[in-house]
C-alpha cells in the first residue's frame, strides 16, 4: 500500500475502525450478560446476583466509555476522509446511519446514564427494564450500522442518477432486507457475544485461580459458559453463511481467501494452509482437503467457483463495457436541464452496471475513454485485493472459533454437572490466557471482510482511489498521528483502569451493605478458599 | 413505491431544512448545559468534592445529549450529502480538533473518579475543560464561516476542492461568533448547574451566568451589525427550481451582495422575532440568574439559543453553504438534498422514533431531578461519578 492521499486515507480510518472494534464487542456481549445477572437478581432477590450486576457493569462502563469516545469518530469520519463517497452514497448510506442513531443510539445512552445512576432511584423491575433496553440498544446499532456495511458489500436496491451524478435509492426494502446485511449482522454479534462470555470466563477463573470472590466467580462463570457456547456455535454456524453469501456476492474476495489462482472443477478443495504467492499467482506447500470448498462456497457438488485468474478476465470485460457507460453518461451531462432521450437512457441503464469498473482505470487517465490495453490489464489486476494477508487471517479466525467451541463447552460441562469447584488448575489458566484471543479473531474478521473488499469502497460500484476527499496527504498524515496518539494513550489508561477494577473486585456500596444484612439470602461475604 | 409522492420534493426539503435547524437547537439545548458545564468546571468548582458535585450534575445525562450531536452528523448524512461531504471534508482539521476535544468527554467522565490522585484528577478536569470550551468555540466559528461562504469548487462530476486553510477559518468575524456560542453554551452550563447545585457552587454558577447571559446578546447583536456593513450575501440568478434533480451546478448564482444576508428579513418582517427572541431569551435568562429562578433560567436561555441559531438559518435561506470562489456550487435547500424517496422515508421513521425518544429522555430526567448535594457524593450514595 502507498503512502498516498489513499493510502493515508485507508490506513486512517482502518486504525480507527479497528480501535472502536477493540470495545464493541464487549459493549455488545456484556450489555446482555448484564440484563441475564440482573434478570436472575430480581427472580430470585439474591444479592449476590446484584452485586455480579454491578460489578460487571463497573468493567461495562470502563470500556463503554472508549467505545462511544472512538464511535463518534467513525460517524465523521465518511465525511472529513471519504467526501465524494459520501456524495456518491449518501442517499443510500446516510439512512441507515441516521436511523441507528434515531433507534439505537438515543436509547443505549439515554438509558446508560440511568443504569448507573439508577440503583437506588428505581424499583427492582423498573431498573431491569433500564437494563434490557440498554442492551437491546446497543444490538439495535449493530444492526443499521451492519446494514450500511453490508451494503458496501453488496449494493442492492439503488441506481445512478446521471443528473445528479450518484447512485440513488431504487428500493428501500432490498437495502434492509439484503442478505448480506443479514449474515454480518448475526455472525458480528455472536462475534461479542463471545468476546463477552470469554471475558467474564477469563476473569472469573482468574478469582478462583487467587481464591477470591468464589461465589460470584462461580455464578459468573456458569453464565458465561452457557452463554458463550451457545454464542460460539452460532459464530461458527454463521461464519459459514458469510462465506457462502460472499461466494456468491464477492466472488474475488472468496477466490482470495482461499487463494485459489484457478477455477477448479466442482466441487473445489479447500486450502487448508499454504503460502499465497501473489507475484507468482500460485500458492506453494499447499495442502488440499477435497470436496470442502466448494461445499462451503456454493452448498452444491456440481456448481464451479471461479478463481482469481478467470476474474480478471471478466474484470476485463466489465472495464470495457464500463468504458461504454462513462461515454454515454458525458452525452447525458453535456445536455444540461434537457430531458434525457428515451434512447440514450437505455443505452446508459444496459451498461451503467459496470461504469464502476471504468472508474478503475482514473488511476491511470483522467479521461477512461482515453485508456490504452495496457491500463486496462494493470486495472483488471487491480481488483485482485493481497492474497497472502486474507488467506492467514481468515484461518486465524476460523481456528479460533473452533477452539472457543470446545473451551466454552468444556466449563459448560463443569457447570451443568455442578462441578465448577473441581476444574483443574491448568483449565482456568488456560481460559484467563484465552481472554484476549476473540478479539484477535473479531479484529481479523473485520480485516478479512474490509481488506477483501479491496479495492472497493463500494463493491463494483466505486473504486475507493475515487472515493477519497482531496486533501493533502500531508495533513491526513498529521490527524492520523495524532489519533495513534490519543488512542495509544487512552488504551493504556483504559487497561490500567480495567486490571485496577478486576484487581479491587466487587465494591459494596451503602444500598448494598444494606441488603446484605437484610436479605434472608445474604451470603457470607468471605467464603475462604479453602473451602472449595 | 409512489406512497413517497404524497408529499412533494420541495415541501419535503423545507421540512428537512427546519428539521435540520432543530436538530442544531436540540443539541446546543441539551448537550449544550454539558459542554458549558465544562468550560465552567474548573471556575466555580475549586474543592475535589465540589468537582464531583458538578460532574454528577451532568452524570447521568451528558451521554443521552450526545446523542443529539451524533444523530445531526447521521441526519445531515442522510438528508444532505452534499453539505456532509463538502463541509466534513473542507473543515478538516477544525473537525479534528472537535474530536479530539469530544473523545477527552466521555472518558474524563467516567475515568476521573475511578483514582484518587489529585494529579490525574486534575489532568480529567482539564481535559474535561478542553472537551467543553473548543467545540463550542468551533461550532460557532464555523458557522461564521458559513456565513461568508467557504472557499470550496464542485466539478461536473461532483469531486469537491476546497482551498482554504485551517487559519483562513480563524477570520475576526468568525471566532466573533465563535464567541457567541461559548457565551451562550456557558450560560445554558450555568443554569444547569444553578438549578442541580446548592452552596457554593451555585453562588459561583450565578454569577459566570448572569456574565455570560449578558455578555451574549451584546456579542451577537454586534455580529449582526457587523454582518450588515462587511459580511456579503449570495443570491441565486437562475431560475429557481424547487423540485429540480440534487445538482448545484445545475443553476447559477452570485455572491458579494450587501446586506443580501438581511433580505429575507425585509420581505417578511415578522421573521425579526426569530433574532429578537433570541436577544431577548438571553435578557430574560439574566434576569433569571438575578432572581434565583431555577428552572425558568434554563428555559429562558434555551429559548434564546433557539432564536440566536435558527436566525442563521433565516438570514441564509434558501442556501445552506455558500462557495466564496465558484458561488454556482453553493450547496441550496433545493439542490442539495437526497432523493425524494429517501427525504419521505427518513421523515416516516423521524415522526415514529422522535416522540419516542422525547418521551423515555423526559422519563430519565424526571427520576434524576433534584439537586446533587455534597453529602451523598461524601457517602457515595447513588452517584457513579
Ligand atoms: C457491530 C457493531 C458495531 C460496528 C460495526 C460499529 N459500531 Fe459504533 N458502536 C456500537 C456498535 C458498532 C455500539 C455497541 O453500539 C457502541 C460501542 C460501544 C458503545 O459504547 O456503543 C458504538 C458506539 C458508537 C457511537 C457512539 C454512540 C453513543 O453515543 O452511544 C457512534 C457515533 C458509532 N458507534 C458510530 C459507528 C460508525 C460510524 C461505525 C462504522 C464504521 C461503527 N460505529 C461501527
Ligand atoms: C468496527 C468494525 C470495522 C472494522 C474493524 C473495519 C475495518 C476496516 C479496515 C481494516 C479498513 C481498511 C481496508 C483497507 O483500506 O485495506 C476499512 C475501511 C473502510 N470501512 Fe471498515 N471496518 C469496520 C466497520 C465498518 C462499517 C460498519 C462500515 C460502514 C458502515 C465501514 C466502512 C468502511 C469504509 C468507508 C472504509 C474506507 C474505504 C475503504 O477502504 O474501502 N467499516 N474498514
Ligand atoms: C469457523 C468459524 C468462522 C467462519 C467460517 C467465519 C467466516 C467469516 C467470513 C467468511 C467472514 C467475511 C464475511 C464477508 O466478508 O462478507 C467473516 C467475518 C467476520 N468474522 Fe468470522 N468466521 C468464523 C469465526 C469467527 C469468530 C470466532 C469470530 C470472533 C469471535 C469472528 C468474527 C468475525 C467478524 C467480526 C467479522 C467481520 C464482520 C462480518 O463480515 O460479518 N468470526 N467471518
Amino acid at each position: 500500500m502507498d503512502l498516498d492521499i489513499v493510502g493515508l486515507s485507508r490506513l486512517q480510518f482502518a486504525a480507527t475502525a479497528m480501535y472502536h472494534f477493540l470495545f464493541v464487542p464487549l459493549t455488545l456481549g456484556l450489555s446482555i450478560m448484564l440484563a441475564i445477572m440482573e434478570t436472575v437478581y430480581v427472580m430470585t432477590k439474591r444479592p449476590v446476583w446484584r452485586q455480579m450486576t454491578k460489578f460487571w457493569g463497573t468493567l461495562f462502563g470502563i470500556n463503554f466509555a472508549i467505545g462511544v469516545a472512538t464511535g463518534i469518530v467513525m460517524e465523521f469520519q465518511f465525511g472529513m476522509n471519504w467526501s465524494y463517497y459520501s456524495h456518491y452514497v449518501g442517499d443510500i448510506f446516510g439512512a441507515p446511519l441516521a436511523i441507528e442513531g434515531l433507534m439505537a443510539f438515543f436509547l443505549e445512552a439515554t438509558l446508560v446514564g440511568l443504569f448507573f445512576f439508577g440503583w437506588e432511584r428505581l424499583s427492582k423491575v423498573k431498573h431491569l427494564l433500564v437494563t434490557w433496553f440498554m442492551a437491546l440498544g446497543t444490538n439495535f446499532s449493530a444492526l443499521w450500522i451492519l446494514i450500511a456495511n453490508g451494503w458496501m458489500q453488496n449494493p442492492t436496491g439503488a441506481a445512478l442518477n446521471p443528473q445528479t451524478m450518484r447512485m440513488e435509492v431504487t428500493s428501500f426494502a432490498d437495502v434492509l432486507f439484503n442478505p448480506v446485511a443479514q449474515a454480518k449482522f448475526v455472525h458480528t454479534v455472536s462475534a461479542g457475544y463471545t468476546v463477552a462470555a470469554i471475558f467474564v470466563l477469563g476473569v472469573s477463573a482468574w478469582y478462583l485461580l487467587k481464591g477470591r470472590h468464589i461465589d460470584l466467580a462461580r455464578r459468573s462463570m456458569t453464565v458465561a459458559a452457557s452463554f458463550g457456547l451457545a454464542a460460539s456455535l452460532s459464530v461458527v454456524v454463521l461464519g459459514d453463511e458469510s462465506g457462502y453469501l460472499s461466494g456468491e456476492h464477492q466472488s474475488m474476495k472468496l477466490a482470495a481467501i482461499e487463494a485459489m489462482w484457478d477455477t477448479q472443477p466442482a466441487p473445489a478443495s479447500f486450502t487448508a494452509i499454504g503460502f499465497p504467492d501473489q507475484e507468482a499467482r500460485e500458492t506453494h506447500y499447499a495442502v488440499h482437503i477435497p470436496w470442502v470448498m466448494g461445499l462451503i462456497g456454493t452448498r452444491s457438488l456440481t456448481t464451479e467457483i471461479p478463481g482469481i485468474n478467470n476474474l480478471v478476465e471478466q474484470a476485463k470485460g466489465r472495464i470495457a463495457n464500463g468504458i461504454i457507460a462513462y461515454d454515454v453518461l458525458e452525452d447525458i451531462r453535456a445536455l444540461g436541464h434537457q430531458p434525457i432521450p428515451d434512447e440514450l437512457r437505455a443505452r446508459f441503464e444496459a451498461h451503467s452496471g459496470d461504469l464502476g469498473h471504468a472508474l478503475l482505470l482514473k488511476r491511470y487517465v483522467d479521461d477512461p475513454r482515453q485508456a490504452t490495453a495496457e491500463h486496462i490489464e494493470k486495472a483488471a489486476w487491480d481488483t485482485v485485493p493481497q492474497v497472502a494477508p486474507l488467506f492467514w487471517t481468515f484461518r486465524i479466525m476460523v481456528g479460533l472459533g473452533f477452539f472457543f467451541i470446545l473451551l466454552t463447552a468444556v466449563f459448560f460441562w463443569y457447570s451443568a454437572r455442578h462441578r465448577l469447584h473441581n476444574v483443574p488448575r491448568w483449565l482456568l489458566h488456560v481460559a484467563v490466557w484465552t481472554i484476549p484471543l476473540p478479539w484477535i479473531a473479531a479484529e481479523c474478521g473485520w480485516f478479512v471482510a474490509e481488506f477483501g473488499r479491496q479495492p472497493w469502497a463500494i463493491e463494483g460500484i466505486l473504486p475507493v482511489a475515487v472515493a477519497v476527499s482531496n486533501l493533502s496527504a500531508s495533513t491526513v498524515l498529521l490527524t492520523l498521528l495524532g489519533f495513534v496518539a490519543i488512542y495509544t494513550v487512552l488504551i493504556v489508561v483504559e487497561m490500567k483502569l480495567m486490571f485496577k477494577a478486576v484487581r479491587n473486585g466487587p465494591h459494596l456500596d451503602a444500598q448494598d451493605r444494606e441488603e446484605v444484612q437484610t436479605s434472608p439470602y445474604a451470603l457470607p461475604q468471605h467464603t475462604p478458599a479453602s473451602a472449595s | 413505491m409512489i406512497l413517497h409522492e404524497l408529499i412533494s420534493y420541495d415541501v419535503l426539503r423545507v421540512i428537512w431544512w427546519l428539521l435540520l435547524g432543530i436538530l442544531l437547537v436540540g443539541f446546543a439545548c441539551t448537550d449544550g448545559f454539558d459542554l458549558g458545564v465544562g468550560t465552567l468546571g474548573p471556575f466555580v468548582a475549586r474543592t475535589d468534592v465540589e468537582r464531583r458535585v458538578v460532574l454528577n450534575t451532568t452524570g447521568p445525562v451528558w451521554e443521552g445529549n450526545q446523542v443529539w450531536l451524533i444523530l445531526g452528523g447521521g441526519a445531515i448524512f442522510a438528508a444532505w450529502p452534499q453539505l456532509y461531504a463538502v463541509s466534513f471534508s473542507g473543515f478538516y482539521l477544525a473537525m479534528f480538533a472537535i474530536l479530539f476535544a469530544l473523545i477527552l468527554r466521555p472518558v474524563g467522565f467516567k475515568y476521573r473518579s475511578k483514582i484518587e490522585n489529585p494529579t490525574w484528577r486534575s489532568t480529567w478536569d482539564w481535559c474535561l475543560f478542553i472537551g467543553g470550551f473548543v467545540p463550542s468555540l468551533i461550532f460557532g466559528v464555523a458557522i461564521g464561516n458559513v456565513l461568508q461562504g467557504v472557499p470550496f469548487r464542485l466539478e461536473p462530476d461532483m469531486q469537491i476542492y476546497y482551498d482554504g486553510t485551517f487559519f483562513g477559518l480563524l477570520n475576526p468575524f468568525a471566532i466573533l461568533c465563535g464567541l457567541v456560542s461559548v457565551a451562550m453554551l456557558t450560560a445554558h452550563g450555568a443554569a444547569w448547574l444553578q438549578m442541580k447545585t446548592s452552596g457554593q457552587v451555585q453562588a459561583r454558577s450565578r454569577r459566570f451566568g448572569m456574565i455570560a447571559a449578558l455578555v451574549t446578546p451584546v456579542l451577537y447583536v454586534l455580529a449582526g451589525i457587523l454582518m450588515w456593513l462587511f459580511v456579503d450575501g449570495y443570491r441565486i440568478t437562475s431560475e429557481v427550481i424547487t423540485t429540480g434533480p440534487s445538482n448545484p451546478m445545475m443553476k447559477t448564482a452570485e455572491g458579494g451582495i450587501a446586506q443580501m444576508w438581511f433580505a429575507n428579513y425585509a420581505a417578511a418582517p415578522i421573521l425579526w422575532l426569530v433574532p429578537a427572541i433570541g436577544v431577548l431569551g438571553s435578557l430574560a435568562a439574566a434576569w433569571g440568574f438575578a432572581k434565583r429562578k431555577e428552572l425558568f433560567t434554563l428555559l429562558a436561555n434555551g429559548v434564546g439559543i433557539a432564536g440566536i441559531i435558527l436566525s442563521v438559518g433565516v438570514s441564509m435561506f434558501p442556501f445552506i453553504l455558500p462557495s466564496s470562489i465558484q458561488p454556482q456550487a453553493s450547496l441550496t435547500v433545493w439542490d442539495a438534498s437526497s432523493s425524494h424517496m429517501i427525504l419521505f422515508i427518513m421523515l416516516v421513521c423521524t415522526i415514529i422514533f422522535l416522540p419516542i425518544i422525547l418521551a423515555y429522555t423526559s422519563w430519565v430526567y424526571s427520576v434524576m431531578r433534584g439537586k446533587v448535594d455534597e453529602k451523598d457524593i461524601k457517602e457515595e450514595r447513588g452517584h457513579a461519578y
